[in-house]
């Protein structure tokens, strides 16, 4: 039986702008989003900012009402029974906010054992645990406002596990942390489904997904555009190779001449620092590179490199697919 | 047994919270003395000891109230912004035994109000405070307090589902004060404005506390404060769950 079940998942936002003449806008954030999880599957929903995976998570953990479609969590419908969906999640999402920064880790804890029914005997005990597990040990009389942000994460991972729930979200839990404080997250996010939890991740880092996910679905624009195993979702790329191409200042209309060139499927740029990073993906075969710079007439040009497809190429294809 | 438990333990963290808030201990420490000041000055013209005893309970109420309704949108305001009324909300205990104790520890940190006027009357002021019935006095000051804030609760019930809302608390703060009869007796007020103050509890509250302080007959205006206190509850929790799944429609629980 499927853990967490989303049918056709859709949400609409209403907003207003203007203050005398007020035009009401809907926004579609999710448009039709449709997926299950299995028991002790670590799932992972992979989409660039604004894809929908936090408006859909929203929706999963009953803290926002789907505007058609439905949803359920080990069998209980999340608009019509949310207490009882809410017994048996842990939610955890990124960043710094959801945590009393005047009060300690330990009254943070506290206090969320108490709303999430962990009996008076039991807490403490689990508290220690916790803190034990999520590296908070000896700081949890601290008051929250003077913890790092990972400490902060780690928090939010401990309040989020504070009842045992067999279904664990996480919503972009490594956000804005540094590299060890990721690597430490993610380990302790792997640890979840060897205790046999369901956890459902989003993220945009594709190392990330490739590393945790069983399995991945990847979200652009409100939809699911591709769906499956890591290594299923490479190969959709497999018969591609892609050129880096290092430029400093490359136009737009530089990149759509690229996007023209018989062969090229798709072109991304990505910002580094003073320069743009252009990748090009094109049939296995084909040897573009020559071309490719042929079109970057008045650019300047740096590092040229070809290499084999990853699952990052594989998302930058989907979601560029995607928008289009 | 746990849902006491959960409104006390909710209701010492929020304690905990609102003394480590500058605002809140700026607020605390100077209002009472600044109510005070105002309303011995004007009781003062008319002398009489029993008339500046009658400000000054006024004004230790007034303290409650503006606790209360400054705070009790702001800190709903504030969950919002730190991100902590969607988690709370993600929680499953009812949220009605999570609002309750946000407000009633307002309340209670605006219960230091009215010994801070009391003790600013006696030291700044020479009044002497002398209470007829003390049972009464001392039941009837925790009440008034509770159902400050079993009123507070109804307003945030409004802050949950509106982000808005918070500015009303502000709004109703002086209002209040008047419709109550804090400092000036509800006989002198237009006739019209008298039903609205017999169901606001703090009108009730104010006669049983000035009743057992002055003499009187303290116990109905307190039954009143208490069960207005109680109906406040029973219509929250009543309006709550809507307001809450109005909120999850139109996704207002959180800012972003």
């Amino acid at each position: 039986m499927a853990v967490i079940e989303a049918e056709d998942l859709k949400r609409t936002y209403k907003t207003s702008t203007g203050t005398i003449r007020r035009k009401t806008l809907e926004v579609e954030a999710v448009r039709g989003v449709s997926f299950e999880v299995g028991e002790g599957e670590l799932f992972g929903l992979l989409g660039p900012n604004g894809a929908g995976k936090t408006t859909t998570i929203k929706m999963l953990i009953t803290l926002l009402i789907p505007t058609s479609g439905f949803a359920r969590v080990l069998g209980r419908d999340v608009v019509k029974e949310p207490r009882e969906v809410r017994k048996r999640i842990g939610y955890v999402f990124g960043g710094e906010r959801g945590v009393y920064e005047r009060l300690s880790g330990l009254d943070n804890l506290r206090y969320f054992a108490e709303l999430y029914g962990v009996p008076g005997r039991e807490q403490r005990p689990r508290i220690d645990h916790l803190l034990d597990l999520v590296g908070l040990k000896g700081r949890e009389q601290e008051r929250v406002e003077g913890y790092s942000r990972g400490m902060k994460q780690r928090l939010h991972v401990a309040r989020g596990l504070l009842h045992d729930p067999p279904v664990v979200f996480l919503d972009e839990p490594t956000i804005g942390l540094d590299p060890v404080g990721a690597r430490e997250l993610r380990a302790l996010i792997a640890s979840l489904t060897a205790a046999g939890k369901t956890v459902l991740l989003t993220t945009h880092y594709m190392f990330e997904a490739d590393a945790l996910c069983d399995r991945l679905a990847v979200i652009a624009q409100g939809q699911i555009v591709a769906e499956g195993t890591p290594e299923s979702l490479k190969q959709l790329v497999a018969d591609r190779t892609v050129v880096e191409i290092e430029t400093y200042g490359v136009d737009a209309e530089s990149v759509d001449r690229l996007r023209g060139i018989p062969g090229v499927a798709s072109v991304w740029v990505e910002d580094r620092d003073q320069a743009q990073l252009v990748l090009v993906q094109s049939s296995r075969g084909l040897e573009l590179t020559q071309t490719l710079l042929g079109h970057l007439d008045g650019v300047r040009v740096g590092r040229v490199a070809a290499r084999e497809p990853t699952l990052e190429d594989a998302y930058v294809s989907l979601v560029g697919e995607g928008a289009d | 047994m746990s849902s006491a438990r959960l409104l006390v333990i909710g209701w010492l963290f929020q304690l905990k919270m609102q003394w480590r808030d500058p605002f809140t201990g700026i607020f605390a420490v100077l209002y009472p003395m600044f109510f005070a000041t105002v309303a011995f000055l004007m009781f003062r013209v008319h002398g009489g000891a029993t008339s500046l005893l009658y400000a000054a309970l006024g004004a230790g109420v007034m303290g409650i109230w503006a606790c209360v309704s400054t705070t009790s949108g702001s800190a709903m305001q504030r969950e919002r912004w730190h991100g902590t009324l969607e988690v709370l909300v993600a929680s499953p205990s009812p949220f009605a035994l999570i609002l309750l104790p946000v407000t009633v520890a307002m309340s209670t940190i605006g219960l230091y109000c009215m010994v801070a006027t009391l003790l600013w009357g006696r030291l700044a002021f020479g009044i002497n405070f002398s209470v007829v019935h003390w049972g009464a006095f001392v039941a009837a000051v925790p009440a008034t307090v509770v159902s400050i804030g079993c009123l507070g609760f109804l307003l945030a019930v409004t802050f949950v589902r509106y982000r808005t809302a918070w500015a009303l608390g502000n709004m109703l703060e002086y209002p209040v004060w008047l419709i109550c009869g804090f400092l000036v007796p509800l006989a002198l007020l237009p006739g019209w404005v008298q039903p609205v103050s017999w169901v606001l509890a703090p009108t009730w509250g104010m006669n049983a506390i000035r009743q057992s302080a002055l003499g009187g007959t303290p116990w109905p205006d307190l039954a009143l404060c208490v069960g207005l206190g109680a109906l406040y509850i029973a219509v929250g929790v009543l309006v709550l769950d809507r307001a809450l799944a109005a909120a999850r429609a139109r996704a207002s629980l959180s800012l972003t």
